[in-house]
Parts: C-alpha cells; structure tokens; sequence
C-alpha cells in the first residue's frame, strides 16, 4: 500500500508544480497591468516593473471623477445581463429542437444557424446600421441588444450537451406521459448545467468586450459602454497609461467574478446520476 | 477493455439515428401511419416552431438579412458615401488575380494550422489536470482564465515585451541556454508564430472551460468498468475519456476554424499585419478595404469568398465528424 502512494505522489507533486509555475506565466499580464495601473505617469517604454513607483490610486478616481464611469459600467453590466440571459433561453430551445425533435430539413436549417458565424461582422455592421436606421433603432439599447440575442455559438454548444443526455431519460419521461415541453424543462435543464453554466461565462463575455457594434450604435455618450469609454481614454489622454489600464482593470474584474460564479456549476458527473 | 465495446457500439447506431433527417426513425417524432393524425402532426410541427422561433427570428433579421445585403453590396463599387454603381463579379475577378489575396488567405490558414493544435493539447492538459481533486484548484482554474477575460491590447503589450528581439524574456531564456532567438514580431518570417503564441496562450483557458464542462457529463461508471477491466490512468484516458469527450473536441475544433479563419483582433494590437504584410490576415484585409480605403464592394466580396472557405472547411468536419465523434 504504502509504495503505491509513494510513486503516485512524485508525478501529482510535479503537475502541481508546472500548474502553479504556469499560472503565475498566466497571471503576469493581469498583474502588470495593476501595477501600471497603480504607476502615476506610467510610461509603457518604461522596463516592465512588478511593483509600483509611488503607488496611487489617482488613475482610478479620475476615472469616476473626471469621467462618467459608473455610469459606462451600469450600461456594460445592463447589457451584458440582458444578452446572457435572453441568450441562454434562444439558445436552450433551438439546441433541444435540434437534438431532439427531428423534422425535415433540420440538418440544413442547423448548416444556416452555423453559417452565420461565418461572416466577419466588420461586413455585416455596414448593412446592419442602414437596417436599425430604418427601424430608428440607432441610438437605443434595444438595437444595440437585438443582433446579439441569439448566437450560434451558444446553439451550437448547448446541442452537443443535449446530445449527451442519454436518450433513455427522455423516453422513461415519454412513458410517465411527459411532453416535450416537461422533457425540456425537467430533464434536460437540469442534465446540461455545466454547460449552461459555460454559456453564461461566454454569452457575458461577448457582451462585455463587444467592440465594433455599440461602437457604431450607440453614439450618445450616456449609452456608452466600456470597452468604448477605454479605447476613448486612449485617445484622450494619449501618455496617461495608468488611466488606461485602471479602467481594463475595472473590465477584467466583473468578468472573472462572473466566471467564479459561473464555475461552480461546471462540476459533478450528472449524466452518471441518471442512468443506472 | 471488453465491457467498453458493447457500450461504444450502440452509441454509434444512437448516433446514426440521430443525425438523418428521416423522421420515421425516431420515437419523438410523430409516426407517419395511420394513427399520426393531422392533427397531432399539425401539433408537432407547432412545437418545432415553438422551439426554434426565438433563435431563428433573431439570426434572420439581424445576420442572414445583412448576409444577403453583403452579397449585394459585393457586386458594387462603393466607398459608403456616393451612390453604389453596378459592376458585376469585378470586384470577385480583381480580388482572384490579386496576389495579396493568396497571400493572406496563405497567412490566415498558417495561423490556424498552428494554433489550433497548440490551443487544443494546452487546454485538453490543462482540463484534465484541473479537473482531479486538489487544493487550490478552483483558485488555479480562475487564474488560468484571467487570460481570456484581459483584452488584447493588454495582452498584446506584454507579449511584445516578452518577444523583444533584443531584451525581451523569452530572447533572453533562449540566450541562457545558447540559442541564438529570432526577431519575433519584427522580422516578416516569425510575425504569424508570434501571434500564433500569444493567441494559443490566451485561449487555453477558453478551450480550458469547454473541456471541463464536458469532462462531467462523461458517465463514471464508464471508469468503474475500465478499472475492473484491470486498465491504467493512460488506457482509461484513451479508451473512455478521449471517445467520450469527443462532442466537446467536435464543437472546439469547429468553432476554433470558424472563429481562427476571421483572425483579426491579435494581428491588429500584436502586427497590425507587419512587418511588410507578413502577418496580414483576410478579415484585417477587409477592415482595412472598408474603413481605410472606403471600398465596401471589395471588403463584402472579399467576405462572401472567405465565408465559402470556412462553410467549405466546416462541411468537412461534420462530414468526417460520423468518424470520431461519439454520442451518448
């Protein structure tokens, strides 16, 4: 008993090892950009550093003093909120029609769901703003949420987890007298939460560094959002690199607490609770 | 090994099942016999539309609609100000017997071939080394997503620092063991694997999470027959984990040439498509037509011959995925 611990422990000890010596390797963009962020009069010449020269907080209250920042990340957060959670639901009912109600066609209509990730948006965006300016829909939330409220990112993905559910689950249910309303609800949720869970992460994600379109949507500076706000700081303040990067700082934050939370249910084998 | 078998077999007729498009096979479909009644057909095809309406309404309106508007705009000479004049496939013809156009469709594919394995190997090692019990591992797996949460421009900063010619980290390990590095992103021949390196860094924890939510609807049952079938860590990780994460590979290796042939962001912060054009990709090529050199008609062409390419490399894999990719 005790050599077989023995000569497992040596090769746990060694992953561990590279896990921790890589994370830091992963950690080290974040950490310097705090430490920037800390840095007044940052210099991005400057010989990268890992602690700060007379750290401040000053970049962090121009920030939401001299600029509107509390008001961009209450936009960012209402909008990335409301596309993940309409997001989750178009893309729950699509991927249970495309696992499991079969109909004719449903190969080619699942081949146009995934052609739609095929066109890089800085084509689409021309065509789309004629589209929303007919609409006069420019200049609202709602046309800046209606292109992302269903992906085929998020289809795709919750499909290949339904796939997953063992068929039998469905089929006992069928027998109890349940329709696919009740399958959907009570069987499948439940079996693909990690799945679910990954979704919420990217849906957010997509909300909350999308660039291009709430750029060319919303022109009042009221309705902007972050990633807008950031790259106008550039602009601005062409040589305050502390600014800058106190505002990714602020970006990156919500992410990861959505993604902490989010985690917590990428866990547990569920499918092994279902069948025997 | 022989109690797996049975197992994979009647997933692969499960499987077979599902993917044709003949309704007859499958018992949620109504039966087109005498008993399947209109009526209930009728209901059925409501609850399709039930189901796929809120998805379908919003990509028709606001992708497939502006799809079609690109395909229309690409038969024009129009910089997005003056009226669009007609000119037929002119813009496809000058676009063909462009050089440049091999060139970066050449550079994106260069980009994907070299990506993709990194990201995938990375992220699959990664998942399951994150996804046994250990201290410190919920801690561990959010610092290894920190990456795909930090933009690019931040990432690109520190990736040209740590790819410096001169004084950069990664020239200076090199150094240490008595490799003379190359110029990285200033010299035209290591431009695209520089991006490639940044890009596959900051996309294992992507490839991280989409594995580890797979990883748990894997069946653990399926790991109690293979150890009394007497197999190791490495035949379990063959036999078992490997086939039964194969819908997550699928939808990784699918997306990752979708999104890896409409590159831009990195080669916009890392490059800008430098030096000399050397790390030029097709959709920085379309950014630039549109808003640098206002031709529209040549950015949307350029486009719809891209999205040909990937429907191309994306009909592939789902052709060839009947071969490897396993269902429950």
């Amino acid at each position: 008993m005790r050599e077989v611990s023995t000569r497992s422990r040596a090769p746990r000890i060694l992953i561990a090892g590279v896990l921790v010596v890589g994370g830091l390797a992963m950690m080290f963009p974040f950490v310097w950009t705090v430490v920037t962020s800390l840095t007044p009069g940052a210099n991005l010449g400057s010989p990268i550093r890992l602690w700060p020269e007379n750290p401040s907080l000053g970049a962090y209250e121009i920030l939401f003093t001299e600029r509107p920042f509390a008001r961009v990340v209450m936009n960012s957060l209402m909008l990335a909120a409301i596309t993940t959670i309409v997001q989750l639901f178009t893309s729950a009912t699509a991927a249970y029609a495309f696992s499991r109600l079969p109909f004719r066609g449903r190969g080619i209509v699942f081949a146009v769901y995934l052609a739609t990730m095929m066109i890089p948006l800085q084509v689409l965006i021309v065509p789309l703003f004629a589209q929303l300016r007919t609409f006069g829909l420019l200049n609202t939330y709602l046309g800046a949420l209606l292109p992302t409220f269903a992906t085929a990112f998020g289809i795709f993905l919750l499909r290949q987890a339904i796939n997953q559910v063992p068929r039998e689950l469905d089929e006992a249910a069928t027998l109890d007298g349940a329709g696919h309303f009740r399958i959907f609800a009570t069987i499948i949720l439940p079996n693909i939460k990690p799945a679910l869970a990954t979704l919420t992460i990217f849906a957010f994600m997509g909300s909350w560094n999308s660039f291009l379109w709430p750029l060319i949507v919303l022109r009042d500076p009221n309705l902007q959002t972050l990633p807008i706000a950031l790259s106008g700081l550039q602009g601005q303040y062409t040589t305050a690199w502390d600014v800058v990067m106190a505002g990714s700082v602020i970006s990156v934050l919500p992410m990861l607490a959505i993604y902490l939370f989010a985690q917590k249910y990428i866990i547990q084998g569920v499918a092994s609770s279902g069948i025997k | 090994m022989t109690s797996i078998l049975p197992l994979t077999e009647p997933a692969i007729a499960a499987r077979a099942a599902t993917d044709s498009d003949d309704t007859s096979a499958h018992p949620g479909a109504p039966r087109r016999t005498a008993r399947g009644s209109r009526a209930r057909r009728v209901r059925y095809a409501l609850t399709v539309l039930v189901f796929l309406l809120p998805s379908a309404i919003p990509l028709t309106l606001f992708v497939l609609t502006p799809m079609v508007s690109a395909a229309w705009i690409s038969l024009h000479d129009w910089n997005l100000l003056s009226p669009m004049t007609f000119v037929g496939l002119d813009n496809f013809a000058g676009l063909i017997t462009d050089p440049d156009t091999a060139r970066v469709f050449g550079n994106t594919v260069y980009y994907i071939v070299g990506y993709l394995p990194l990201v995938y190997i990375g992220g699959l090692a990664l998942a399951l080394a994150l996804n046994r019990a250990m201290r410190g591992r919920n801690l561990l797996r959010g610092i290894y997503f920190l990456p795909v949460v930090t933009s690019w421009i931040v990432v690109a900063i520190v990736w040209r620092w740590l790819l410096a010619p001169e004084n950069g980290v990664v020239n200076g390990v090199l150094g240490f063991f008595g490799i003379d590095g190359p110029g990285w992103w200033t010299d035209p021949s290591w431009s695209m694997p520089s991006i490639i390196l940044a890009s596959a860094w900051k996309d294992l924890g992507f490839v991280m999470v989409i594995l580890l939510a797979g990883l748990q609807s894997i069946n653990t049952d399926l790991y109690d027959a293979a150890k009394v079938d007497g197999a190791g860590p490495w035949r379990r990780l063959i036999s078992v984990t490997l086939p039964m994460l194969s819908p997550s590979t699928f939808f990784v290796v699918v997306i990752s040439l979708i999104n890896g042939f409409q590159v831009f962001d990195q080669v916009y912060a890392m490059t800008g498509g430098g030096p000399a054009g050397s790390s030029q990709v097709v959709v920085g090529e379309i950014y630039d037509l549109t808003f640098r050199y206002g031709s529209a008609g040549e950015a949307s062409a350029l486009s719809w011959m891209l999205f040909v390419v990937i429907l191309a490399a994306t009909v592939v894999q789902v052709i060839g995925q009947k071969r490897w990719v396993h269902y429950a």
